[in-house]
């Protein structure tokens, strides 16, 4: 946290990562930056990617071309970093037939930076039966295990696919503050996937939007929602110089999305989108905007 | 216990580090907080909030900005001074003021989510005009044309 140095080496690096299953291309040329301490939300629809681009990120598999780092290393070929990052796939795989209180027992026994007491404090929250075995454990209790054991770890970078999607409101709520807390205190990188885009918001601080294996948007969430403008009016006002990402019609009025790429017409009635706003506008219009200058603009500002 | 404990609305429209530099001066301003206190940490807001970090230092460095609480390096942040009692006179007239708008509002037919979002609009407005007068002329009347 705050010591998030310009030049350091970042958390995530992808130069034209692909990855290809048989036939199907998953990801395709994806560039992206993330920087050290940066919560950084992983968005996009169903089979855009993110789940590949996570495995690769793991190690548990290696890109069809291109490059990804984490910290500089290369993910599942560089041992070392290993004990440095941690993944909560999607399906949370633990041992069925281990008790919690075993699986705790496996995280202390395998981490060598191990903090007892998180793991101890995020099963205890949810009221979770030491004794009781993984397999008997709601989806949701399995998800708050899951946690325990990748934030026990103290990793550099936890990597989050979908980590929140079984788990209760008030469950939801106390594991992203806890999160945001390890965050706060050792400069966690975080990336965490999700189709829930209000609970991203006020949350993340960078985003990588990915659609169709490719990188749609990516940088500082401030920088590219003030690169984007909100115009609500009349039809017929004009829009011409500008990136439009989302044209809607109601009734006489007319919403749109735009970059902010120049003066805006008199009539319109201009505002910041949120951020909920801008992803879902980019969701409604995967035709929008094949060039991406976005991405271009803000990662480069995030890289000087 | 902390002295303060913030809500925070994400649905509010306000931006989430404003809520809180708007909480930390209610605060104060009602003496809920005192000069010398110690506000929560970065890490005990957040774990309260599940809010991002950078969102609390953002806050605390508009605060300090303002001269009402200062960092003190391995310590905390602490207050340095109230708000708004020296000036109760002034706050009485400006009441007073509002309370005669609100009654003529309430004549003219607006009820109190009219009053709201009226006066939300005005200080939006005024916020805007004070802290972006670039973007104003970009986005604004003559720029165009």
């Amino acid at each position: 946290m705050g010591d998030n140095v310009a030049g350091r080496e970042p958390a995530l690096t992808g130069r034209a990562v692909a990855k290809s299953f048989r036939r199907r291309q998953a990801l395709r040329g994806c560039d992206f930056e993330i920087p050290v301490g940066a919560v950084c939300g992983l968005v996009g629809p169903n089979g855009s990617g993110k789940s590949t681009l996570l495995s690769l990120a793991a190690g548990l598999r290696q890109p069809s071309q291109g490059e990804l780092r984490v910290l500089g290393l290369r993910p599942g070929l560089d041992e070392e970093l290993r004990s440095r990052i941690a993944f909560v796939a999607q399906d949370k795989p633990l041992y069925a037939r281990l008790t919690v209180a075993d699986t705790l027992r496996l995280g202390r026994e395998l981490n060598p930076r191990w903090d007892d007491a998180l793991a101890d404090e995020i099963v205890r929250q949810g009221q979770l039966p030491p004794t009781s075995r993984i397999g008997q454990l709601s989806g949701g209790q399995r998800s708050r295990v899951a946690l325990a054991l990748a934030l026990g770890k103290r990793p550099e970078v936890l990597l989050l696919d979908e980590p929140m999607a079984d788990l209760d409101p008030l469950a939801r709520h106390q594991l992203m503050g806890t999160l945001m807390g390890q965050a706060a205190e050792h400069g966690t990188t975080v990336v965490i996937s999700s189709h829930i885009l209000s609970e991203l918001e006020g949350v993340i601080d960078h985003l990588l939007l990915i659609e169709g294996g490719r990188v749609r948007l990516s940088g500082e969430v401030e920088q590219i929602l003030d690169a984007h403008r909100l115009l609500h009016g009349a039809e017929g006002l004009p829009l011409d110089a500008h990136g439009i990402v989302e044209d809607r019609r109601t009734g006489r009025g007319r919403t749109a999305l735009v970059r902010a790429d120049g003066p805006i017409a008199e009539g319109w009635q201009v505002e910041t989108p949120s951020l909920e706003e801008l992803l879902l506008a980019y969701l409604r219009s995967p035709q929008a905007d094949p060039a991406n200058s976005t991405a271009h603009a803000s990662r480069s500002e995030v890289a000087a | 216990m902390d002295v303060i404990e913030y809500r925070i609305d994400r649905r509010s429209g306000v931006a989430t580090y404003l809520q809180i530099v708007q909480q930390t001066k209610q605060a104060l301003r009602l003496g809920l907080l005192q000069p010398g206190d110690k506000l929560p940490t970065a890490r005990e807001v957040v774990e309260a909030t599940a809010i991002n970090p950078n969102t609390v230092l953002k806050a605390y460095r508009e605060l300090d900005r303002e001269g009402l609480v200062e960092p003190r390096p391995g310590l905390g942040t602490f207050v340095r001074r109230t708000l708004g009692n020296a000036d109760a006179t002034g706050d009485a007239a400006l009441r007073a003021e509002l309370g005669a708008w609100v009654d003529r509002a309430f004549g003219a037919g607006l009820d109190r989510e009219d009053v709201t979002a009226l006066m939300g609009a005005v200080l939006d407005t005024y916020e805007q005009r004070e802290s972006a007068p670039a973007e104003q002329a970009v986005g604004g009347r003559e720029g165009s044309g």
